[in-house]
């Protein structure tokens, strides 16, 4: 248990330096490609997850906590939840006669196929879900890190 | 016989949940049986010879169309696989409060000490 | 080609079985983490690149979370399952399981052909051919996952959600705040 909260290394902790930089961008690049390349939203959450997740495992909690505190992991998971049900009832009252999830940005800028912006509502989605994954299984990775188990024997006060 | 091999695959894992004493055993258990049927269903859609489900600008739609996989199960997959981590959390946290309170990972213990 | 597929599949098979009846902890929750990269290589080869970059990071994630409930100080080992009788019924049962599943895999098409192609207006034939001129997507897999069944997705996100509220109210040891506690950012547990 105290390998985990103290940090490894300073081997470990050197590379660690240098890679997360890279899984973070990586991550991004799968999330804001992801209606044109493989990736897409969950993909993506879950690289850029693993990236605060090696800073912890490499650093401590303390430093990663630091960069990411759980009360704004926690915001960010309702955030991305909420943009993605704020995007699905645009979809709904924009005026173009649609329904839930119409996809109404594509409608009306169709956007050049295969580039960047096109798709309309997807890459946004795509954001919001990346948001939710990644915020929320950093939260649940922390509260397993930080919790702690002790066993006391019955009888023994605790 | 693929299929039979993936049975086989998901039975293993029910093995382990229905026989097995540890609960840390019994959680690598359910991952299997996860594995499993997410592969099931991703073999569903599986064409021989097929191309992924990405469309790029060289390709004919038509061919496209005709020799693409399945992509509905590759979307549902997908989803089941984040939601079988935050269930996995959930049975660890689970098992943890159990040898919190028990002082032990295994069931037979568990429930000789509390009915 | 199908053969890898098999190989791949006993791969699995084996390291289920090694992870689950090895008796070293540690050494199982490295072989179910060997099952699963063994269905990330297979989600490679079954044309679903989509998949297969989720599995890589999420075995990771299992993983850590399974070590870090494995390594415990004074953690009691022990050997031996249930009762000896209760394995035989298990057995039993999961043999009859095997053999009516093998029956069903009687009415599927062969491994290689996909259930769409027998069905003449399968919705995956309409998304493969529409897809990209109804949303603009290239990657059909987005498509159908965010614009022809986003509803789906906001259900999936729901459930994650529960199961991560769910983690939280376990793990956490305070019930309830009491009103005359003052306000802190209580994240300890």
């Amino acid at each position: 248990m105290d390998s985990m909260t103290k940090g490894m290394t300073p081997i470990v902790q050197a590379v660690s330096g240098w890679v997360k930089g890279f899984i973070l961008v990586f991550g991004i690049y799968l999330v804001l490609y992801g209606h044109l390349t493989p990736g897409g939203g969950f993909g993506g959450g879950v690289v850029i997850a693993m990236a605060f997740v090696l800073l912890v495992l490499a650093h401590g909690k303390e430093e990663g906590l630091r960069r990411l505190p759980m009360g704004v992991a926690a915001e960010l998971d309702s955030v991305g939840a909420l943009m993605f049900l704020i995007i699905a009832l645009l979809g709904m009252f924009a005026g173009l006669g649609g329904s839930f999830f119409t996809n109404f940005i594509a409608k009306a800028y169709p956007g050049e196929p295969y580039s960047l912006l096109s798709a309309g509502i997807i890459p946004l989605a795509n954001i919001a879900i990346a948001l939710k994954v990644a915020s929320s299984l950093f939260v649940i990775f922390m509260m397993l890190v930080l919790m702690r188990v002790v066993y006391t024997e019955p009888g023994k006060d605790s | 016989m693929h299929y039979a091999l993936c049975l086989a695959l998901f039975l293993v894992g029910l093995y382990g949940v229905m026989v097995k004493r540890n609960l840390i055993k019994i959680v690598i258990s359910l991952v299997i049986l996860e594995s499993a049927v997410n592969m099931f269903i991703i073999m569903i859609g599986y064409r021989k010879d097929g191309i992924a489900p990405i469309m790029s600008k060289m390709m004919d739609p038509e061919v496209f169309a005709s020799r693409s996989v399945d992509p509905i199960p590759q979307a549902l997959v997908l989803t089941a696989i984040v939601i079988g981590l935050g269930v996995t959390a959930m049975t660890v946290a689970l098992a943890m409060r159990l040898y919190e309170k028990y002082g032990t990972y295994d069931i037979k213990e568990i429930r000789n000490l509390k009915g | 080609m199908l053969e890898l597929m098999g190989l791949l599949l006993i791969f699995m098979i084996i390291a289920a079985i090694v992870a689950i009846e090895t008796r070293d902890l540690l050494a199982a929750v490295i072989s179910v983490t060997a099952v699963g990269f063994g269905s990330v290589i297979a989600f490679f080869y079954m044309r679903a690149p989509d998949v297969a970059i989720v599995p890589i990071v999420v075995e990771v994630l299992i993983l850590v979370i399974l070590i870090r409930a494995t390594l415990r100080v004074g953690l009691k080992t022990f050997v031996g399952n249930r009762d000896f009788f209760g394995m035989m019924v298990t057995i039993a049962m999961l043999l009859v399981i095997f053999l009516a599943g093998i029956r069903v895999f009687n009415d599927l098409p062969a491994f290689g052909e996909p259930v769409m192609a027998k069905m003449m207006d399968a919705p995956s034939r309409i998304y493969l051919a529409n897809g990209l001129n109804d949303t603009g997507a290239a990657n059909i897999v987005t498509a159908v996952l965010l614009d022809y069944r986003a509803y789906d997705t906001l259900g999936e996100a729901t459930v994650l959600f529960t199961s991560i509220i769910g983690a939280i109210a376990i793990i956490r040891k305070k019930a309830r705040k009491k009103p005359s506690e003052p306000e802190v950012e209580e994240w300890t547990v």
